[in-house]
C-alpha cells in the first residue's frame, strides 16, 4: 500500500473483508484517542506518567491481526494496540494507569506496564530485552506442546543493542523455537538516533548471522504487517524457527512523558511523518478508495471512540486505590513469616499514625 | 469534578482542528489535539493528589574554603564536575545512553558542545557495554566517566562490575587496573517510580572487595565527591539521590574542590541517639531529628555515611559509643541491605556500650512497589517512632 492507500503489488493484497478492515481502522484510531487523553491527563498530574504509541499503529494491529489468539505475546511497552486488538477493555487500560483497585498487576507497576493472562499478554516489564531469550523459552515450552501455537516478542532498535538480545536471537535459533521476533525501528531510542545505534543494515540484517529467516517490512503500512507476520508464523510453526521482522516505522511521540523530543529532533522531521506517512491516514485512504468510509462515520465514529475512552477515564479516576495489604503479597506465592511481621508492622504504624498518611484513598 | 472534567474534554472536542477532515491528506490527529485541558479543570479530586515529597532538603552553609560559587542544583553540580574535568584531563572521555543531547537527567547537558563528540559521546543501548567499555578506557590509562541511565539498570552490567572492574587489580598482581574508571548513575525514590525507576542498590556492590561506592546528600557534596571519585586510583560507583536533581539546591563552588572518601560527616552533634543514613535519606534524618527534640527531648547525633564501600567505622563507632543507641535507615530492602553490615560491625565494637538494640527502619522485603510507595519507604514516622522505641527501651 502506498501512501494514499493503493495496493501498490495486486498479488500482495491481504484481500481482507470490509469488516476485518473497519475493525483495524477502529482499533487503530481507539488506540490513538485513548493515547491523547492518557497522555493530557498525565500533562496535567492525574496519572504519574505515560508512553504513546503515535506513529506506531500500524505495526500493533498489523502483527496481532496475523496471530491466533493463543499466541503467547511479549512485549516491550509500546504495544498497547496489540492488547487492545486482543480486547483488552479501556477500563483494563485505565486501570493500570490510574494504578485503581481493578488494576490486574494490584497497583505496583507505574502506567503503560499491562499484563493480560486471559488474553496471552506476559505483563510488561521497564528492563530492556529481558523479554527477548525469554520469549526464546516460552517458545520452546510451546513447541513441545505441539499445539501450533507461537511465541511473538516485540522490541525497539535500541533493545536490540543488549546483550539479551543476542541470547534471544541465538537461542532460538539453535534450539529451533517457532518465535517471532518483532522489531519496531521507529528510530530512536529515547534521544539516540540509529546511526549512533548500529552501523550494519538495520536489525534485519543480523538474522542470518544467527541463521534466522528474517525480512525487513513497511511498519507505516498495516497491511505488509499482516502479510509479513502471517507468513512468519506459518514458517515458524511449520518449521520449528524463529523468524525476524523489522518493522520501519516512525515515533512521531515523545519517548514518554518525562521527556521532551525537541531537544534532539526538528519539528519538521516529526512533522513530515506525521503528516505525510501516517499509518492511519493510509488505512483511512484505502477505506475511502473502496466507499468502506465515510466523513460521516469519521465524524460519528470519532465521537463515539471518545466517548467510549472519556466514561473510562472517569470510572478509573473515581475508584480507590488497592489495598497496602497487596504491597506484600505475591514476592513469593507464599506469605513468609519474616514478611508477616513486616506487613503487621506496617499496618500498626499505620493505625498509630493514620493522621499522616492519606489511606482513605486505598481500599481496605 | 469528574463531570467538569468530561465537559471540557468534550468541549475541547468540538473545537475544529485542522486536518481531522476524513478528505484531508494528514494524519496528524484522530481524537486530537482537542483534549487540551483548560487548567481551570485541573481541580483535582481527592484520589488524584500527588504526594508531597517526603523530605526537605536541608542546603549546608555556603562553602567558602573553595573560591567563587554559584547558584546549582545537583544535576548542575554534576554537570559542573564533569566540565572541571573535560577541562584538566585531557584523556577524560563522557558516555552512555542519551549523554549526548544531555542525559535524561540533564547532568551532562553542553558538554559535548564544549568539549567534542569524541569526548562526550552517546554509547549504543548495553549497560555490559558500558561499563566493560569504561573498564578497557581505564586500563589504556585514560579517565572513563560513564553514565547507567538508571541505578535499576546496572544489572547487566553486575559481571563486568563485580568481575572484572572489581577485580582487575587484584588478579593481575597490580599490572593492571582499571582506577581511571567511574560509573554514575541516578538512584533513590522519586515518588512515582514504582519497581525499576527507584532501586537503591548499593548492598549487592557493597559485597564486593575492589569498587569504591558512594552516594551524597546534596549539590555541594555531589560535586566533590564525584571529582574525588573520578581522580581516585579505584573504580568508583556514584548513585545519584534524583529527586534531589532538581529538588536540592546550594552554592557550590566553580572549581574543581575533592571532599575525602571513606569519612563520615555529622551534620549535627547529639547526646542520646546516633542516626546514620546517606542520599536523600539524610534529609528525612535531620527533620527526624529536631522531631525527636522538640517531641520527646531527645537529642540525635546524625550523619552521612557518604562512602558506603569502605564505609567510616571509626566516625560511626565513636558516636555510638557516645550516644549508646543507633538507628540506621535507608530505602532499600531491609534484608542484606547495608544497615545490616552497619549494625553487625557497631555491634561487635560497641557491645558494652548499647542502651538499647541497634534499629533498622528501611523499606521491607518487597520490590519497590508504585501505588504503595507512602507505606514502603522509612520515612520520618517510622523513624520517629523507632527512636522513641530505642529510648523506652
Ligand atoms: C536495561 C535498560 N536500560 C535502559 C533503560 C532506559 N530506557 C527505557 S526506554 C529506552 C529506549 C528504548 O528504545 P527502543 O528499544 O528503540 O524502544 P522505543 O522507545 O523506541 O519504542 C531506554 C534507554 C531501560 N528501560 N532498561
Ligand atoms: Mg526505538
Amino acid at each position: 500500500m502506498d501512501r494514499q492507500g493503493n495496493i501498490i503489488n495486486p498479488s500482495e493484497d491481504p484481500k481482507l473483508s470490509k469488516e476485518t478492515v473497519l475493525n483495524f481502522y477502529q482499533k487503530m484510531t481507539l488506540l490513538n484517542t485513548m493515547d491523547r487523553i492518557l497522555y493530557e491527563s498525565q500533562r496535567q498530574g492525574r496519572i504519574s506518567f505515560y508512553m504513546t504509541n503515535y506513529g506506531e499503529e500500524g505495526t500493533h494491529i498489523g502483527s496481532a491481526a496475523a496471530l491466533d489468539p493463543s499466541d503467547l505475546v511479549f512485549g516491550q511497552y509500546r504495544e498497547a494496540g496489540v492488547l487492545m486488538y486482543r480486547g483488552f477493555p479501556l477500563d483494563l487500560f485505565m486501570a493500570q494507569c490510574y494504578a485503581s483497585t481493578d488494576d490486574l498487576g494490584k497497583g505496583r507497576q507505574m502506567p503503560v506496564h499491562y499484563g493480560s493472562k486471559d488474553l496471552n499478554f506476559v505483563t510488561i516489564s521497564s528492563p530492556l530485552a529481558t523479554q527477548l531469550p525469554q520469549a526464546a523459552g516460552a517458545a520452546y515450552a510451546i513447541k513441545r506442546e505441539n499445539m501450533n501455537r507461537v511465541v511473538i516478542c516485540y522490541f525497539g532498535e535500541g533493545a536490540a543493542s543488549e546483550g539479551d538480545a543476542h541470547a534471544g536471537f541465538n537461542f532460538s535459533a539453535t534450539l529451533e523455537c517457532p518465535l517471532i521476533f518483532f522489531c519496531r525501528n521507529n528510530g530512536y531510542a529515547i534521544s539516540t538516533p540509529t546511526n549512533e545505534q548500529y552501523r550494519g543494515d538495520g536489525i534485519a540484517a543480523r538474522g542470518p548471522g544467527y541463521g534466522m529467516l528474517s525480512i525487513r517490512v513497511d511498519g507505516n503500512d498495516v497491511f505488509a504487517v499482516y502479510n509479513a507476520t502471517k507468513e512468519a508464523r506459518r514458517r515458524a510453526v511449520a518449521e520449528n524457527q524463529p523468524f525476524l521482522i523489522e518493522a520501519m516505522t516512525y515515533r512521531i511521540g515523545h519517548h514518554s512523558t518525562s521527556d521532551d523530543s525537541s531537544a534532539y529532533r526538528s519539528v519538521d522531521e516529526v512533522n513530515y511523518w506525521d503528516k505525510q506517512d501516517h499509518p492511519i491516514s493510509r488505512l483511512r485512504h484505502y477505506m475511502l478508495a473502496h466507499s468502506w468510509w465515510s466523513e460521516d462515520d469519521e465524524r460519528s465514529w470519532r465521537k463515539q471512540s471518545r466517548k467510549m475512552v472519556m466514561e473510562a477515564f472517569e470510572k478509573a479516576e473515581k475508584r480507590l486505590k488497592p489495598s497496602p495489604e497487596l504491597l506484600f503479597t505475591d514476592v513469593y506465592q507464599e506469605l513468609s513469616p519474616s514478611l508477616n511481621k513486616q506487613r503487621e508492622s506496617m499496618w500498626r504504624h499505620l493505625q498509630q499514625y493514620k493522621e499522616h498518611y492519606q489511606l482513605d484513598l486505598y481500599d481496605k | 469534578m469528574a463531570a467538569a472534567v468530561t465537559r471540557f474534554f468534550l468541549r475541547g472536542a468540538g473545537s475544529k482542528v485542522p486536518n481531522t477532515g476524513v478528505s484531508t491528506r494528514g494524519h496528524s490527529s484522530f481524537g486530537a489535539t482537542l483534549l487540551k485541558l483548560s487548567p481551570s479543570c485541573n481541580v483535582r479530586t481527592k484520589t488524584q493528589r500527588r504526594h508531597a515529597a517526603h523530605f526537605t532538603f536541608q542546603p549546608d552553609p555556603v562553602p567558602t574554603q573553595y573560591g567563587p560559587t554559584q547558584k546549582m542544583n545537583l544535576f548542575q553540580s554534576i554537570t559542573s564536575a564533569l566540565d572541571n574535568t573535560l577541562a584538566n584531563d585531557p584523556t577524560a572521555v563522557i558516555f552512555g545512553e542519551d549523554v549526548a543531547f544531555g542525559g535524561v537527567f540533564r547532568c551532562t547537558v553542553g558538554l559535548r558542545d564544549k568539549y567534542g563528540k569524541d569526548r562526550v559521546f552517546n554509547t549504543p543501548l548495553c549497560e555490559q557495554g558500558i561499563v566493560g567499555f569504561g573498564i578497557g578506557v581505564a586500563v589504556a590509562g585514560a579517565t572513563a566517566v560513564a553514565e547507567i541511565q538508571f541505578a535499576d539498570y546496572i544489572f547487566p552490567a553486575f559481571d563486568q562490575i563485580v568481575n572484572e572492574a572489581a577485580k582487575y587489580r587484584y588478579r593481575s598482581g597490580n599490572l593492571f587496573d582499571c582506577g581511571g574508571l567511574t560509573i554514575r548513575a541516578p538512584w533513590g525514590c522519586v515518588g512515582h517510580g514504582s519497581l525499576y525507576h527507584s532501586q537503591s542498590p548499593e548492598a549487592f556492590f557493597a559485597h564486593c572487595p575492589g569498587v569504591k561506592i558512594v552516594i551524597p546528600r546534596s549539590p555541594v557534596q555531589a560535586k566533590g565527591l564525584l571529582l574525588s571519585c573520578i581522580a581516585d586510583k579505584n573504580p568508583c560507583i556514584f548513585f545519584e539521590p534524583k529527586i534531589l536533581y532538581r529538588a536540592a539546591v546550594e552554592q557550590v563552588p566553580v572549581e574543581p574542590y575533592t571532599i575525602p572518601l571513606s569519612q563520615a560527616e555529622i551534620l549535627q552533634e547529639g547526646s542520646d541517639v546516633t542516626l546514620v543514613a546517606w542520599g536523600t535519606q539524610v534529609h528525612v534524618m535531620r527533620e527526624v531529628a529536631n522531631m525527636a527534640q522538640e517531641k520527646l527531648g531527645v537529642s540525635c547525633e546524625v550523619i552521612d555515611l557518604q562512602t558506603i564501600l569502605p564505609w567510616d567505622t571509626e566516625t560511626v563507632c565513636k558516636s555510638v559509643v557516645k550516644t549508646g543507641r543507633l538507628l540506621i535507615s535507608h530505602e532499600a530492602p531491609v534484608t542484606g541491605g547495608f544497615a545490616a553490615e552497619i549494625s553487625s560491625t557497631v555491634q561487635e565494637e560497641c557491645f558494652l556500650n548499647l542502651e538499647a538494640p541497634i534499629s533498622r527502619v528501611c523499606g521491607y522485603d518487597t520490590p519497590f512497589p508504585h501505588i504503595f510507595e507512602p507505606f514502603y519507604i522509612p520515612d520520618k514516622w517510622k523513624c520517629f517512632d523507632a527512636i522513641k522505641r530505642m529510648i523506652n527501651y
